[in-house]
């Protein structure tokens, strides 16, 4: 079975602030981290193999330095990694990134199947995954809570619907989004890290994906554009409350009672 | 295609304190040295801050140079109205569906729009005529035995339909696990812009939609427009919105459409459905008491629930408890967790990223303890407790449970 694992590097902080005078966003771009959701991914793959047999591939887009990421995948137990990386996809949208993907993905063989985190904590859009789908033409299941079957043809899978729970089959190839908690991601080994620390990561530029038309990728192939972007307004007319703890509490206390909460 | 580029021969110029000085300019890190050359690199977003702020001549921004490689533009005029997708929750409507229907009402006024409703479903002829108390001017409805249960692929082929035959200019689509499964495949379909949760939607005179919602998973709010793609898609979360209210006379019309049968099959099988035993719901909660960061370890969580109880609430979190095991993911307040909109919510040591704020900050009543008095939590409260949650707390505790003392012996 060959499954495909995809997986961003995202800032470490949510820590941004706004020069409000020249606007500039100030945020710290060296500090990075593997996306968390994207352990449940990984973990998720990374299953499927030891139940089926085949390979592991981690697909991700972003800087050269996003290598990192793939480097901990390898220390998590993932056979092969790639990066799409050229400055023709700076500017990417959701549509953009994911089509991009999709390409790359196209590249690498008859996959069977995609497993993707449930969303970014930089974008927290949850988009790309059901967008990669379908650029690929493969059907997905979004907020997978668990894999009951893994057959020749396809999965058995639970999906989170919210008030319900739905058991269905899906065939290969496909694409499916998992929830946290769906496993318990294993820790990285020291020992494949140093096993893995001279494994060739593949670096896909733009010119070797198949479709070249120049309006699918980067800021052309990005229909949404950000116009601006500012500190949220604060708008709340407030009372502030200071002193000692008991003072607080009393005036807290008291607050909660005239507001009938108590 | 647009590009950004370095002007070499300005960069060979530049001392290697410029150079350093011009790798910070960035936030996105796509500024870096190589070989002692600066280059930019795929991280960049195109925010062109560094053509802005950066040394005179050395950062280019170059719009299109050959104008053939231009993408097609759509014809804006050809798409009108503003339609809102009908979240079908087992034959009655998601209520998301109808605070949608409110703001579309709004943002149709201001450009002389049409509201259209999508509705997907089996037996649904009398739930459609339905929507037409809550100011809609034509209802669709797509009514089929194989389209009694949502699937992606069948929901996408008639939701591509849909927008082919009526040609809505935009559209609304509730983040409920449906829509946020659905949406992005309708966008991908029709290859347009998709924006995911919005917390602001407004219009402007040409018929761009402007989306307003948090991003970079931090304290910045991003404006977004689909400038060139019709139809504009968004997606907003439960209780962002209000709804409308019920008129007593119905408007507007309803119409029935219908695709090809193959069309409502996809590849997926649903094998059965279980309705989720009866959840704990923090969106349903009228108090809520939130911890943040300022909680120190697991077992002062206590401290929370025993606030919640008094106050007859339930206990939620921001992310980063939630991240560490110390609360369950379905407490989880915000972008990636649940919107709420109770009654009462008091937060406990949480700092109030936009991200927070986002999922709480239409409670009828914000109360926040936290230690910083500059904290952004506060900028959205409206009762700013400036003190340590491990002395406010246990105090506001003792406080409640005398005077329960004290009333029941009156």
């Amino acid at each position: 079975m060959k499954i495909l694992v995809c997986i961003k590097q995202v800032p470490n902080t949510t820590k941004v602030d706004i020069d409000e005078e020249t606007g500039v966003l100030k945020r710290d771009g060296a500090d990075t981290k593997l996306n968390p959701y994207d352990l449940f991914a990984l973990e998720t793959a990374l299953w499927l193999k030891e139940e089926r047999g085949g390979t592991v591939t981690a697909l991700t887009m972003g800087p050269p330095q996003a290598t990192a990421i793939l480097k901990e995948a390898f220390m998590m137990g993932v056979d092969e990694g790639a990066l799409l990386s050229d400055q023709a996809f700076a500017g990417s949208d959701v549509l953009a990134t994911s089509y991009a993907m999709s390409q790359g993905i196209s590249l690498m063989g008859d996959v069977d199947v995609i497993v993707c985190g449930k969303q970014t904590t930089d974008g927290d859009t949850a988009q790309v995954g059901p967008e990669i789908a379908e650029a690929l033409d493969i059907p997905h299941a979004t907020n997978v809570t668990k894999i009951i079957d893994v057959g020749d043809q396809g999965l058995r899978i639970e999906v989170e619907m919210g008030d319900s729970l739905e058991l269905q089959d899906i065939p290969f190839p496909c694409l499916i989004t998992v929830d946290a908690d769906i496993f318990v991601p294993r820790l990285p080994s020291y020992k494949r890290k140093i096993a893995t620390a001279q494994r060739e990561i593949r670096t896909i530029k733009c010119s070797e994906l198949p479709d070249q038309d120049p309006n699918r990728y980067g800021l052309s192939g990005s229909p949404t554009q950000v116009e601006r972007i500012f500190p949220p307004e604060s708008s709340t007319q407030k009372v502030m409350i200071k002193g000692t703890g008991d003072e607080a509490a009393v005036v807290f206390y008291e607050k909660l009672k005239e507001l009938k909460f108590l | 295609m647009a590009r950004l580029f370095i002007n070499a021969l300005k960069e060979r110029a530049l001392t290697k304190e410029q150079r350093e000085e011009a790798v910070s300019l960035c936030p996105f890190g796509a500024i870096e040295l190589s070989r002692g050359e600066l280059e930019i690199n795929s991280g960049c977003k195109m925010c062109k801050l560094c053509v802005r702020n950066g040394p005179e001549g050395i950062f280019e921004y170059v719009e299109n140079e050959a104008l053939s490689d231009a993408p097609p533009q759509t014809d804006k005029g050809a798409y009108r109205g503003i339609a809102v997708y009908i979240d079908n929750a087992e034959g009655s409507i998601h209520p998301v569906s109808l605070e949608l229907l409110g703001k579309a009402r709004e943002l149709a006024d201001k450009v002389n729009h049409p509201v259209f409703a999508l509705f997907i479903g089996s037996n649904i002829s009398g739930v459609a005529e339905g929507l037409l108390h809550y100011g809609v001017d034509e209802v669709f409805f797509y009514d089929s035995p194989l389209l009694e249960n949502f699937l992606p692929e069948p929901y996408t082929n008639v939701f591509a339909d849909f927008v082919e035959k009526v040609r809505p200019s935009s559209i609304l689509i509730g983040a409920t696990m449906a829509g946020r499964s659905l949406a992005p495949r309708v966008a991908a379909r029709c290859r347009t812009g998709l924006t995911a949760d919005c917390t602001k939607l407004d219009i402007k005179e040409n018929t761009d939609l402007v989306q307003i919602r948090p991003a970079f998973g931090g304290n910045i709010m991003a404006q977004i427009v689909t400038p060139k793609h019709r139809p504009q898609i968004a997606t907003v979360r439960y209780k962002i919105f209000a709804a409308p209210e019920r008129s007593e006379r119905p408007s507007g019309k309803v119409t029935q459409c219908s695709i090809a049968e193959e069309k409502m099959v996809g590849r997926v099988q649903l094998v059965r459905i279980t309705k989720n035993e009866k959840k704990l719901s923090i969106a349903d909660a009228d108090v809520i008491v939130a911890a943040g960061r300022g909680i120190k370890s697991q077992k002062d969580m206590a401290m929370v629930r025993e606030l919640a109880d008094l106050l007859g609430g339930q206990v939620a979190s921001t992310r980063p408890l939630v991240e560490t095991g110390w609360v369950e993911p379905q407490r989880q307040v915000g972008l990636s967790g649940r919107t709420v909109k109770p009654k009462l919510i008091i937060t406990l040591g949480v700092s109030g990223s936009v991200q927070f704020r986002a999922g709480m900050e239409n409670a009828d009543i914000i109360v926040s303890v936290n230690r910083d008095e500059n904290a952004q939590i506060f900028d959205v409260s409206h009762y700013a407790i400036v003190g340590d949650i491990y002395e406010v707390v246990p105090k506001l505790i003792e406080q409640i449970r005398r005077g329960e003392g004290s009333d029941r012996h009156v």
